[in-house]
C-alpha cells in the first residue's frame, strides 16, 4: 500500500450541495477505504417522492402555490361564524378536488421517473471484485471498482482509463450523448497502467487517485495517480465519461472516479429551469388584477355596509340586532369585507389552474398519440416531455435550429462526380432526361464484386460501364479514392470489410471506390493494400501530406508495384485549381461546370489531382522533408512549405460530389414554416462552407435572394463595419423599391423599430463564430440582431454550444417573441433550455439533447405538424378556454355584487350553497374542457400548404391578450347585470299564477342560477367550433346534471329530513320552475345574454375576417413582386458559390498513421515496421484540435480566410 | 438453460410496438359538427327571436293589463297605532284603525289579499339564517346550535319556539275587509289556508308529536316580539296551527328584496262574492299590531286578481317588446352592413 508522500495543492473549492468536497481521494480495488469518503453511488435517482413521503411532500408543495395557499385562507376566514357568508363545503369542495386532481399528476409524473431510474440503474456491467469479474448492476457499481467495458456499451460511470484491448492503452469512444458530435475520439491510458492486460494484475492494482472534485466541465480532468511511490499526472485525455459509447475497442477496463450524481454527465443535465408559457405568466398577472379588482368590489361593498348600518341598520335593530361584539357600523363593515371576500373569491376561479393543466395534458397525449409524427424507422413517436408549454408552440416566430442531425442526417453519400470532364451520377430515365425523386430505377448492381458494401447505391449505370470498359481516367479516379485518404479498415472475417473513417465524407468516398472495384483492404504504415478489380496491388506508403484548415487538401505519396511515384491530392476547389498544370485548362473549364452543377444541389464537392514524381525529386524533397520534420523549431512552417512545394503542377482528375443527406423533407418543412412567417435560424458548430451548403440544400437559401452577407470580421470594428454595410445595402434597396414608407421619420423613433423587417428583398446573413463572438458583445447586440432579423435566414457557424445560448438569450430579450431551439447533440443542450421551448431529435434513448427537451421527435419534418397543427390547436383551445372561463365566473360572481345593493350589503348570496360548490366543479367544467381540449377551427387537411399564416394570431398573441380579457370580463359583467337586474324587475311585486308570491329569495336564487347555467351552456355552445360527441355530451350532460342535482337536492324529502338545516331549499325547484313567469324570465335572460355577442362576433366575421385570411392574401400579392424582382437579379450569380473541402476533419491522424501507433500488432508484423520519430503524435492531435477550436473561439488566433460567397 | 435462449429473442418480437393506435380519438378525427356563423343562420336567428319575443311581449302585456288591483297604504292612515306601537311597553294593548276605499267597478274572477311591506331587509344575510329548519320540522333540537341567535333562548334557559329573527319578526297585523252596502255592512268572507306551498305545508314544516299542542310546545316560549305563543296562532283550525299555520309559513318564507308582499288571505267565493267582489265601498278594518315607523317602512294591503302570468307586474311584457324590437332591428343593420360590405368587397377584388 502506498501513500503519496506529498499532498497536491488544493483544489479549488467547489460547493456541493449540502457538503463541500475539496478533493477526491479513490484507490483501486479498496471499498473500505474508499466509503471513508461517503461518495455516491453510481444509482441515479431523479424521482421525487416515494410512498411515505408522497403525502406530506406533495402537500407541501401545492401550499407553497400561491393560489391554493389563498383558499385555504378562504377556508380559514369562513370558519369565523360574524365573517362567515358560506358554508364551510363550498371551498374545501373544490380544494380538495384541485388538490387531488395535481396530486394524482404529480404521482403519475412520478412513477414514471421512477421506472426510468430503475430502467438505467439496473443496466448490466462487469465489476472486477476480488479479482473476478462479476455482472453488477449499474447502481450497485462503487466509486474505486474496476469495471470491464466491451465493445458498444454505455460507459457507466466516469472511468480513469487502465486499458484496453488495443495496442497501447487506446480506445475509441462516441460521444455523441456528450457533445454531439460524432465522430470517434481516442482515448489513452497512462502507460504504466496500459500493461495491466488481466484481470489478476488488475486485482492487484491499488494506486491511488487523487483529483478534482465533482464539475461540469466535459473537457478538462486534472488529478494525479499514485501508484508505487511514482506520481503520474492525469488528464481528459485518461478519462471516459459516463454516456459514452465504446467502439472499435473489444474491451477496456477503467477505474470508477465519479458515479452517479457526481459524474459530469448528470453534474450537466442539472436542475431544469421550469418554463413558462407567456400565457402563464400573463395568467398570473391578470390573476393579480382579479385579486385587486376583488379587493376593490370588497371595499366598495364594506363602505355600503357601513353606511347602510349607520343609516337603515340601526333602525332595523328591533327585528335584526347586531352581532355580538358589533357595536359600531364601521365594524360591521369591516367585517362585512371579508365577507364579500369570502363569497366574491369565485372571481379567481379555483379551479383555472388544474383546468389549465388538464387541458394542456390533453394536448401533450394528443401530440404524443399523433401517428403522423410517429417515426416508423425508428419506431420512437413523438414525445412532449413537458406538459406545459404546448399553447405556446402556436406562438413561435424564431426557430433555432442545429444542423448536424437535426437538419442533416449526418449521413455522407457519393452521390455524384466528374471524371475527365464527363459527368456521372444523375439518375435518368429512360428519355435520357433527369428524373424526379419520386420515379427512381433500380440503383447499379454491384453483385460483380464480392467485397461490395451492400449499403452502397449509386443510380447511373454509365459509371459503371466505364470502369468496366477499362477507362483509364475514372480508374486513376477511383484509384485516387482508395489511396488517399486516412481510413482504417478492419477485417472481422473474409471480405468483411469495415472501415474507421474520421469523417463521414472519407468514408463515402472510400466505400463509393469499394464498390466500384478498387478495394481499399489493408494499411500498414508503410503499405497500402488495394483490390483492384479482384487484382490486390500494395502501393507503398512514402507520404500523407496531411489536412488542415490552411491547407484545405490532403494528398499522398505512393509508390506503386511498377515503382512509379504518384502523388495523389484532393482538396477544395478554390485551392486546388490553381495549383493545376496549365495543360488542364479545358478540363477544368467543363470540371468547374460540372462544379457549380453540384454546388447548386447543396452537394459537398472536391477536386481530385494527381502528379508523377520523379524519383530523384522525389529522393530529394523526402530527405528535406525529414530533415524538417525533425527540426526543433518552426517544425510547421517548414512542412507547410515542402507540401506546397510538391502539390504543384498536378493533373486533373475530376470532382466528387457528396450529399450530406439531408433529413426527409427537410426543404418542404422550411419553406412552410417560412410561409408561417416563421425565422429559422442555423446555428451550427459546423464550418461556413458546411453550413452554407446545406442553407442551400435545404433551400434557406436561394440563388434567387438579393444578396447573402457573410461576415467574417475578427475585430469588433470589422465587424461592426460589416453589420453596418449590410444594413446599408438592404436600406437602399427598400428606398430604390421606393415603396412609398419613410423610414427616415421612423428611424429618428430611437426604439428597436422594424424598419428593416420591412425591407424589400431577400437577404441572407452568415455570421461565424469569432465574428459572432464580438458581435454579441453589449455595445452590438442590438446592431447585429437588427440586421440578422431583416434578413430572411441567418447562419451562425463555427458557434459555441454557449453562443447558441447566447444568441437564443438575445432574440428573447429584444424580440419579445416565443424561440423555439432544436438539436440532437449535448452541445445544443444549452440552447435547449435557454429557449422558450426547447425540442429535442430523438437518435437513441436517454440523449442529453432529449432529456433537456421539452418536446422530441425524430424527424425535424415533424416539427412543421408540431407548430402549425398541435401548436395552432393549443394555442386556439387555451385561449378560448381561458376567454370563456373569466367570463363564466364573472357572471357567476357578479351578481353577488349587484345583489348586496339590495340586501343591505349583507353578503348574502344569490345562489344556494349548493350552487356556489358545484358551479364551477360540476355544471360548467366539463364543457369548457372538452372545449378546450378538442376545438378545431381550421380542418387539418387544410393545415399543409395552405393556410400556414394561420399561426400569425398566435404569433401576434392576438387571441388572449389584455385587451381579450378584459372584452370577456365586459361581457361576463353585463351577464351578470342583466342576469340579476331582469329577474329583478320580474320580481318585485310580482305574484305566482295561483296568487302566492313569486318573489321569495329561494325562488329567485333558483331562477338566476337556472338562468345562469343555461346562459352560459348557450355560450360555450357558441364557442365551441367543433361539436365531437363528447362536446355533445358534456354540454348536454351539464345542462342534464344540473337539473337532475336541482331536483335531487330540492325535491327529496329524504335529504331534508335528514339535514333540514342544511336542505332548505327542499320542494322548491317544482314550485318555481312550474311559473310560466320563470321560464319567460330565463329565455329572456338567455336571448338578452346572448344576441349581442352573436351580432357582435357576426359583424366582426363580416367586417373584419380571420387576420389568417388577410395575410394570405397580401402574401399572395408580395410573392408576386417578389418573383419579378428576383427575374431582375437572377442573372450573373450563380456559381458565385462553390463548396470548400468540407471534411469534417481533424488534423494529425495522417501523422497517426505514418507512426503505425494505431495498428494491431499483427498487421504490423507483415511490414518491416521501423518506428520513426514521432514525438508524442497524441499531443499533437490534441494540440491541432485545440488550436482549431481556439480559432472558433477567439479572435486572435490564424485568420483562415474563407472564400466569400 | 435452452429455454431461456430460445424464449428471449420471441419476447423481443412480441415487444409492444410505440407506434400510436390509429383510432379517431387519438388522432384528433373525430366527426364532429362545425357550426358557423352564416349570414343566413343569423339573420334567421335574429328575426326569428324578435317574431317570438315581440309575440310574446305584447300577450304578456295584454294579459297584465287585464288584472286589477288596488293597493292602499295605511301606514300613515293608522298614525295613532303607530305612534303608540313605537314604544314597545305598549304591547299588549289593542290597537285598530279602518281604512275606507271604493271600488268602481266589479273585481271578477280570484281576488287575493296580500300585504305589502317596504324597507323590511327580509333579505339581509343575518335575517336570512337566522332560523332552525330542524326545530320547525318540529324535533326537538337544541337551538343555541343553531344560528336563530340572539332569538334563541330567554335568559332563564326556555327557548324560544320558534327561534330567530325571522320567526320573531312575523308580520301580525289582522286585516278584515266589510263590504258596505246599503249602510249595512257584510264582513267578506276570507279564506286563510291553502295560501302557501304544498311543500312548506306538508315537508319543511311539522309541528313536534304530542297528544295536543300546547303539550307539544311544553317548555318553550313565544318570541319576545309575539302576542301570543305559537299553539294559538289559529285556534279555530288544528291543521292550521302551531308550526303549520299558513300566516307563519308564508312569512317564513323570507322575501328576495326589501320591497315585497305575501299572501295574506283569498277572498272565499260565496253569496255575493261568488264572482269575485261587486262594486262599492269597503272597509279594511285593521288590528294594528307590526311597528314599521322605526325603520322608516311602510304597510300596505293589497287586492288582487292573477292571470296565467302571475300579477300586474308589467315589467316582463315591456322587456319582451323592447328585446323583440332590438333583435328585428339589429337584424336589419346587420342585413345593411352585409350587402354594403359586399359591395366593398367586389370592388376590391376588381
Amino acid at each position: 500500500m502506498t501513500v503519496p508522500r506529498e499532498m497536491p495543492e488544493k483544489w479549488p473549492r467547489v460547493r456541493g450541495p449540502g457538503r463541500a468536497e475539496e478533493e477526491r481521494r479513490v484507490r483501486a480495488n479498496a471499498r473500505e477505504y474508499n466509503e471513508k469518503f461517503q461518495y455516491a453511488s453510481n444509482c441515479i435517482k431523479t424521482s421525487k417522492y416515494n410512498i411515505v413521503t408522497f403525502l406530506p411532500v406533495n402537500l407541501f408543495e401545492q401550499f407553497q402555490e400561491v393560489a391554493n395557499t389563498y383558499f385555504l385562507f378562504l377556508l380559514i376566514l369562513q370558519l369565523i361564524p360574524q365573517i362567515s357568508s358560506l358554508s364551510w363545503f363550498t371551498t374545501i369542495v373544490p380544494l380538495v378536488l384541485v388538490l387531488t386532481i395535481t396530486a394524482v399528476k404529480d404521482a403519475t409524473d412520478d412513477y414514471f421517473r421512477h421506472k426510468s431510474d430503475n430502467q438505467v440503474n439496473n443496466r448490466q456491467s462487469q465489476v472486477l471484485i476480488g479479482g473476478v469479474l462479476r455482472q453488477e448492476q449499474w447502481m450497485n457499481v462503487r466509486v474505486g471498482d474496476i469495471i470491464k467495458l466491451e465493445n458498444n456499451q454505455f460507459v457507466a460511470a466516469d472511468l480513469l482509463l487502465l486499458c484496453s484491448s488495443e495496442p497501447h492503452g487506446l480506445c475509441y469512444i462516441e460521444t455523441a450523448e456528450l457533445d454531439g458530435e460524432t465522430n470517434m475520439k481516442v482515448r489513452q491510458a497512462i502507460p504504466v497502467t496500459s500493461e495491466l492486460g488481466d484481470t489478476s494484475k488488475l486485482a492487484r492494482f491499488d494506486g491511488e487517485v487523487i483529483c478534482e472534485p465533482p464539475n461540469n466541465k466535459l473537457d478538462k480532468f486534472g488529478g494525479t495517480l499514485y501508484w508505487k511511490e511514482n506520481k503520474y499526472p492525469l488528464s481528459n485525455q485518461n478519462m471516459l465519461l459516463r454516456g459514452c459509447v465504446l467502439r472499435n475497442t473489444e474491451w477496456c477496463f477503467g477505474l470508477v472516479i465519479f458515479a452517479g450524481p457526481d459524474t459530469k454527465l448528470m453534474q450537466n443535465s442539472g436542475r431544469t429551469k421550469f418554463k413558462r408559457t407567456s400565457i402563464d405568466r400573463l395568467m398570473n398577472t391578470l390573476v393579480l388584477w382579479i385579486f385587486g379588482f376583488l379587493v376593490c368590489m370588497g371595499v366598495i361593498l364594506a363602505i355600503g355596509n357601513a353606511i347602510w348600518e349607520h343609516e337603515v341598520g340601526v333602525c332595523f335593530q328591533i327585528y335584526l340586532p347586531w352581532d355580538e361584539g358589533v357595536h359600531s357600523a364601521f365594524f360591521s363593515g369591516f367585517l362585512s369585507f371579508w365577507s364579500y371576500i369570502i363569497i366574491l373569491n369565485t372571481v379567481v376561479p379555483i379551479s383555472l389552474y388544474v383546468s389549465v393543466e388538464v387541458i394542456r395534458l390533453g394536448h401533450s397525449y394528443f401530440i404524443n398519440w399523433d401517428k403522423k409524427m410517429y417515426c416508423a424507422k425508428r419506431r420512437t413517436p413523438a414525445e412532449a416531455r413537458t406538459t406545459t408549454l404546448n399553447e405556446e408552440l402556436g406562438q413561435v416566430e424564431y426557430i433555432f435550429s442545429d444542423k448536424t442531425g437535426t437538419l442533416t442526417q449526418n449521413i455522407m453519400v457519393f452521390s455524384k462526380c466528374s471524371v475527365n470532364g464527363h459527368s456521372y451520377g444523375d439518375v435518368q430515365d429512360v428519355l435520357g432526361h433527369k428524373a424526379e425523386l419520386g420515379e427512381r430505377p433500380e440503383p447499379v448492381d454491384f453483385s460483380f464484386n464480392p467485397l461490395a458494401d451492400p449499403r452502397f447505391q449509386f443510380w447511373d449505370p454509365s459509371l459503371l460501364e466505364a470502369v468496366k470498359l477499362g477507362d483509364p481516367h475514372v480508374h486513376e479516379f477511383f484509384r485516387l479514392l482508395s489511396l488517399c485518404h486516412t481510413v482504417m479498415s478492419e477485417e472481422k472475417s473474409e471480405g468483411e470489410l469495415y472501415y474507421k473513417a474520421q469523417s463521414p465524407d472519407e468514408g463515402a468516398l472510400v466505400t463509393a471506390a469499394r464498390n466500384f472495384g478498387f478495394v481499399f483492404r489493408s494499411r500498414t504504415p508503410k503499405t497500402i493494400t488495394v483490390h483492384e478489380l479482384g487484382r490486390a496491388i500494395t502501393y507503398q506508403l512514402l507520404a500523407i501530406l496531411d489536412f488542415n484548415n490552411i491547407r484545405k487538401r490532403m494528398s499522398v505519396i505512393v509508390r506503386s508495384p511498377e515503382g512509379k511515384i504518384r502523388l495523389y491530392c484532393k482538396g477544395a476547389d478554390t485551392i486546388l485549381l490553381e495549383r493545376l498544370h496549365p495543360v488542364n485548362q479545358d478540363l477544368t473549364n467543363v470540371t468547374t461546370d460540372h462544379l457549380n452543377e453540384y454546388a447548386g444541389e447543396g452537394l459537398r464537392t472536391l477536386v481530385l489531382a494527381y502528379k508523377d514524381l520523379e524519383e530523384s525529386y522525389y529522393e530529394d524533397w523526402s530527405e528535406r522533408l525529414h530533415r524538417a520534420g525533425s527540426a526543433p523549431e518552426a517544425r510547421e512552417d517548414r512542412l507547410a512549405r515542402l507540401y506546397d512545394e510538391v502539390e504543384h503542377d498536378m493533373m486533373l482528375l475530376g470532382a466528387t460530389a457528396i450529399e450530406d443527406k439531408l433529413q426527409q423533407g427537410v426543404p418542404e418543412t422550411i419553406a412552410i414554416l417560412t410561409l408561417a412567417n416563421i425565422k429559422i435560424w442555423v446555428l451550427t458548430g459546423d464550418k461556413q462552407e458546411t453550413a452554407v451548403n446545406i442553407g442551400y440544400s435545404c433551400k434557406m437559401l436561394t440563388d434567387d435572394m438579393t444578396e447573402v452577407f457573410v461576415v467574417t470580421g475578427h475585430t469588433v470594428l470589422e465587424v461592426r463595419e460589416e453589420l453596418r454595410k449590410a444594413r446599408e445595402k438592404m436600406m437602399d434597396a427598400s428606398r430604390s423599391m421606393g415603396n412609398g414608407f419613410s423610414y427616415q421619420e421612423k428611424l429618428s423613433s430611437s426604439k428597436l423599430t422594424s424598419v428593416l423587417e420591412a425591407i424589400a428583398g431577400e437577404y441572407a446573413l452568415v455570421i461565424n463564430g469569432h465574428s459572432l463572438a464580438h458581435a454579441l458583445e453589449a455595445d452590438m447586440e442590438v446592431e447585429f440582431l437588427e440586421t440578422a432579423c431583416a434578413c430572411k435566414a441567418v447562419i451562425c457557424c463555427r458557434v459555441t454550444p454557449l453562443q447558441k445560448a447566447q444568441v437564443v438569450e438575445l432574440v428573447k430579450k429584444y424580440k419579445k417573441a416565443v424561440t423555439l431551439a432544436i438539436g440532437d447533440g449535448a452541445n445544443d443542450v444549452s440552447m435547449i433550455k435557454t429557449a422558450h421551448i426547447g425540442c429535442g431529435h430523438q437518435r437513441a434513448g436517454g440523449h442529453p439533447a432529449v432529456l433537456a427537451s421539452d418536446y422530441s421527435f425524430s424527424q425535424f419534418k415533424f416539427l412543421q405538424r408540431l407548430l402549425l397543427v398541435h401548436g395552432r390547436w393549443s394555442y386556439l383551445r387555451m385561449c378560448k378556454f381561458l376567454c370563456y372561463f373569466f367570463y363564466k365566473n364573472f357572471a357567476f360572481t357578479m351578481v353577488h355584487f349587484w345583489f348586496g345593493f339590495f340586501c343591505g350589503f349583507s353578503a348574502q348570496t344569490v345562489y344556494d350553497q349548493y350552487f356556489i360548490t358545484l358551479y364551477n366543479i360540476v355544471y360548467t367544467s366539463l364543457p369548457v374542457l372538452a372545449m378546450g381540449v378538442f376545438d378545431q377551427d381550421v380542418p387539418e387537411q387544410r393545415e399543409h400548404g395552405v393556410s400556414p399564416s394561420c399561426t400569425r394570431p398566435g404569433q401576434l398573441n392576438l387571441l388572449f391578450n389584455k385587451r381579450e380579457f378584459f372584452i370577456c370580463i365586459a361581457q361576463g359583467i353585463y351577464t351578470s347585470v342583466l342576469m340579476f337586474f331582469i329577474p329583478y324587475g320580474v320580481f318585485a311585486d310580482a305574484t305566482r299564477d295561483d296568487g302566492a308570491q313569486l318573489a321569495d329569495y329561494q325562488s329567485f336564487a333558483v331562477t338566476v342560477a337556472t338562468s345562469l347555467v343555461i346562459v352560459v351552456s348557450v355560450q360555450i355552445g357558441l364557442d365551441t367550433g367543433f361539436w365531437t360527441a363528447i362536446n355533445h355530451f358534456f354540454i348536454w350532460g351539464s345542462l342534464a346534471a344540473y337539473f337532475a342535482i336541482l331536483f335531487a337536492m330540492q325535491h327529496s324529502d329524504g335529504l331534508f329530513q335528514m339535514f333540514p338545516n342544511q336542505f332548505r331549499f327542499v320542494g322548491n325547484a317544482q314550485n318555481t320552475l312550474a311559473q310560466p313567469t320563470v321560464w319567460l324570465t330565463i329565455a329572456l335572460t338567455t336571448v338578452v345574454c346572448i344576441m349581442p355577442v352573436v351580432a357582435f362576433r357576426f359583424l366582426k366575421l363580416d367586417l373584419k375576417p380571420e387576420l389568417s385570411d388577410t395575410v394570405r392574401y397580401t402574401q399572395l400579392v408580395r410573392k408576386k413582386q417578389k418573383t419579378q424582382h428576383r427575374c431582375m437579379r437572377r442573372v450573373g450569380r450563380a456559381g458565385s458559390r462553390r463548396s470548400g473541402y468540407a471534411f469534417s476533419h481533424q488534423e494529425g491522424f495522417g501523422e497517426l498513421i505514418m507512426s503505425g501507433k494505431n495498428m494491431r500488432l499483427s498487421s504490423l508484423a507483415l511490414s518491416s515496421f521501423a518506428a520513426r520519430p514521432s514525438a508524442g503524435w497524441i499531443e499533437t492531435l490534441r494540440k491541432k484540435k485545440g488550436s482549431d477550436s481556439s480559432a472558433a473561439g477567439s479572435p486572435s488566433a490564424a485568420p483562415d480566410k474563407t472564400l466569400k460567397v | 438453460m435452452k429455454n431461456k435462449t430460445s424464449l428471449s429473442p420471441q419476447e423481443g418480437e412480441v415487444r409492444p410496438s410505440r407506434c400510436p393506435d390509429n383510432s379517431a380519438f387519438k388522432q384528433q378525427k373525430l366527426p364532429a359538427w362545425k357550426p358557423q356563423l352564416t349570414i343566413e343562420s343569423v339573420l334567421s336567428s335574429f328575426f326569428l327571436i324578435g317574431g317570438f319575443c315581440l309575440s310574446v311581449g305584447v300577450c304578456l302585456i295584454l294579459s297584465a293589463k287585464s288584472v286589477r288591483e288596488i293597493q292602499i297604504d295605511y301606514s300613515d292612515k293608522c298614525s295613532d297605532c303607530s305612534k303608540l306601537r313605537e314604544n314597545s311597553s305598549n304591547w299588549n294593548k289593542e290597537c285598530h284603525c279602518s281604512v275606507n276605499f271604493m271600488l268602481k267597478e266589479d273585481i271578477l274572477g280570484d281576488v287575493f289579499m296580500y300585504y305589502g311591506l317596504q324597507n323590511f331587509y327580509q333579505n339581509h344575510r343575518r335575517y336570512v339564517i337566522s332560523r332552525s329548519d330542524a326545530q320547525l320540522l318540529g324535533r326537538n333540537v337544541n337551538i343555541q346550535k343553531s344560528y336563530c341567535a340572539p332569538f334563541t333562548t330567554y335568559r332563564n334557559g326556555t327557548p324560544m319556539a320558534p327561534c330567530g329573527a325571522i320567526a320573531n319578526s312575523m308580520f301580525n297585523d289582522t286585516i278584515d275587509l266589510f263590504y258596505n252596502l246599503n249602510s249595512s255592512v257584510i264582513e267578506v268572507p276570507l279564506l286563510k289556508t291553502g295560501n302557501s306551498w304544498w311543500t312548506d305545508k306538508n315537508v319543511k314544516f311539522r309541528n313536534p308529536k304530542s297528544y295536543n299542542l300546547s303539550s307539544a310546545f311544553a317548555g318553550t316560549a313565544r318570541p319576545p316580539y309575539w302576542q301570543k305563543p305559537v299553539y294559538l296562532l289559529d285556534e279555530e283550525d288544528e291543521r292550521n296551527n302551531g308550526y303549520v299555520n299558513d300566516d307563519f309559513i308564508i312569512w317564513m318564507r323570507v322575501s328576495a328584496f326589501a320591497t315585497f308582499r305575501n299572501l295574506y288571505r283569498r277572498i272565499r267565493r260565496i253569496r255575493q262574492f261568488a264572482d269575485g267582489l261587486p262594486a262599492g265601498n269597503y272597509t279594511f278594518r285593521i288590528s294594528y299590531n307590526f311597528p314599521v315607523t322605526k325603520f322608516k317602512g311602510r304597510k300596505h294591503v293589497i287586492l288582487s286578481t292573477v292571470v296565467w302570468s302571475g300579477g300586474s307586474n308589467p315589467f316582463l311584457g315591456i322587456a319582451y317588446v323592447v328585446t323583440g324590437t332590438a333583435a328585428t332591428l339589429t337584424g336589419f343593420v346587420i342585413t345593411a352592413i352585409h350587402l354594403k360590405l359586399r359591395k366593398k368587397k367586389t370592388y376590391f377584388q376588381k
